[in-house]
């Protein structure tokens, strides 16, 4: 059984009339990367702001790293790192000054050079934060919150708003955390970003988790029907099947024994994406 | 402790890097100093027993640019701090709120002392306003006492500042006419009556009262413990409603 990081249960937090988290249920192993899906609105940013301490929640349990995450006490914020959803840096200091700042902040940080490296911005460390790209803030944000030497980061939408190649550069900065066996909470909406770096998932839609599971057995990914198109003599045919193997070679054989061709043949397994449209459409829905 | 001096540290670097704050906490006092002088020197005015007009407008520039280091700066940068989440993100770490506030204050007081040594030396090489060295004491505790009580001004003042692009203006608006009825611009001769009466109910006014007669040459010897204290009560009315309304977290979307 792996030691557990993040225990919740019964989780719950309303704005007024609203209710944002409706009684949400987890556990999150130490050192694995966990990422909590979802649409926006769905009570991501509530939940994990719960987990950091910002926020009080209404009822329910929450256990980080052995202590209640409401008391925020100073020891335990040396064991976790923090990566907002939206925070800019001060555009005034340097990269190395920045995390020479926070640095100071722990009582046992890393050496600040290492941080550098780690997040990839050895030739930026001395340039001021306002002239770096977006991706480079972004791994220098991952660089403030790992420079205390935390055992757990929380990363709120990492991404969100990013081109193409500033996402690459983010996702490489949360991978290495992996391979520094930090445990990792992510948040996102990506579907992609959740596939490409969890070990674990959790969908939450109108804050309540509706699906969790590995990226491949996402809501019975793995066991739900295959789908083969192709264009033979008939036109064009679309097959659902349970038994993709057995279907394709009964096909094939037809086509070699009658002399077509099977055209722009396609076998699809159910995309995370299209589990995860489901999923959080059923959770608005309700 | 050290805490305090390794934050006080880093918010130094940043301060003098960031040209609009330099100017106008820096710059601006001294270019409104030079105009002054120029525009209304070389007469006697009837205010401490009849002084130079440069003579008065030493001791109110320094009293603006305290204010202006302390208030003004702070209300300024820590609102903008917020909404860039910055606040919200040091409140993550380990730092005890009160460092950080510490060594905002302490970086206020520090460019407060060096706006005092950079005007009073303008003051005595260009203009020959003596600087009242054997009331030296008396100065800087009303330095100290104002740029504290000022800063938890300032402090208290982010939280009805709602943004970014508000902090300008609203700061402004509260503070260029209460310059004008105190005596900071215009001096004490040409300001009826009434109009000292009101600028009386603001702390600007004590302050620079304060100043003044602590800056008066061979005057009451120095401390004005009158005005100072209501400056220091405003302080502390200042660190109350800091405390209880300031936020870390950014109010804006």
């Amino acid at each position: 059984m792996a030691e557990i990081a993040i225990s919740i249960r019964g989780l719950r937090k309303s704005y007024g009339d609203n209710e944002a988290v409706r009684g949400i249920d987890l556990e999150v192993h130490v050192g694995e990367v966990f990422a909590f899906l979802g649409p926006n609105g769905a009570g991501k940013t509530t939940t994990v702001e719960i987990l950091e301490g910002y926020r009080k929640r209404d009822g329910g349990e929450a256990t980080v790293l052995g202590e209640d995450p409401a008391q925020a006490r100073r020891e335990w914020r040396e064991r976790i790192g923090i990566v907002l959803q939206d925070c800019r840096l001060d555009p005034y200091l340097t990269v190395r000054e920045s995390l020479e700042l926070y640095a100071g902040y722990y009582a046992s940080p890393r050496p600040v050079d290492e941080v550098v490296e780690l997040v990839g911005l050895g030739g930026k460390a001395g340039e001021r934060t306002g002239r770096l790209s977006g991706g480079q803030q972004r791994r220098l944000d991952v660089g403030m919150a790992l420079v205390g030497d935390p055992e757990l980061l929380f990363l709120d939408e990492p991404t969100t708003g990013f081109d193409p190649q500033a996402r690459r550069q983010a996702w490489e900065a949360i991978a290495g955390l992996r391979a520094l066996g930090k445990t990792v909470f992510l948040t996102t909406h990506y579907m992609d970003e959740a596939q490409q770096l969890a070990d674990r998932v959790a969908i939450i839609a109108g804050g309540e988790v509706v699906a969790r599971g590995t990226p491949e057995d996402l809501g019975d990914r793995d066991s739900q029907p295959t789908t083969i198109t192709y264009r033979g003599p008939e036109g064009e045919v679309s097959l659902s099947t349970t038994t993709p193997a057995a279907t394709l070679n009964e096909l094939t054989g037809r086509a070699l024994a009658e002399g077509f061709e099977l055209e722009g043949l396609e076998v699809k397994r159910p995309t995370l994406e299209d589990v995860y449209l489901d999923l959080t459409e059923q959770g608005v829905a309700e | 402790m050290s805490l305090v001096l390794h934050q006080l540290r880093y918010d130094q670097k940043a301060f003098w890097r960031n040209p609009p704050a330099v100017f106008f906490t820096v710059m601006f006092p001294v270019v409104l100093l030079l105009i002054f002088a120029t525009v209304f020197g070389g007469k006697t005015l009837d205010v401490g027993g009849g002084i130079e007009t440069t003579a008065y407008y030493v001791p109110a520039i320094i009293t603006l640019s305290v204010i202006s280091a302390t208030m003004q700066s702070l209300a300024m940068s820590l609102v903008i701090a917020r909404e860039d989440g910055r606040l919200k993100r040091g409140r993550g770490t380990p730092m005890p709120a009160w460092v950080f506030i510490a060594g905002r204050v302490g970086n206020s007081i520090v460019v407060a002392l060096l706006m005092l040594i950079l005007i009073a030396t303008l003051g005595t090489v260009l203009y020959g306003v003596a600087i009242p060295w054997g009331q030296l004491p008396a100065i800087l505790v009303t330095l100290i006492v104002g740029a504290a009580s000022f800063s938890c001004l300032g402090i208290a003042l982010t939280a009805v500042i709602p943004s970014q692009d508000a902090a300008a203006p609203i700061v402004n608006a509260l503070l260029l006419p209460l310059y004008f009825l105190s005596g900071i611009f215009i001096p004490d001769d040409e300001l009826p009556q009434g109009v000292i009466d009101f600028a009386n109910h603001f702390p600007i006014r004590d302050f620079f009262q304060a100043i003044f007669n602590a800056y008066l040459p061979g005057g009451q010897s120095g401390l004005d413990w009158g005005n100072l204290a209501v400056v220091g009560i405003w302080g502390v009315a200042g660190l109350l409603l800091a405390v209880r309304f300031f936020r870390w977290t950014p109010r804006g979307g």
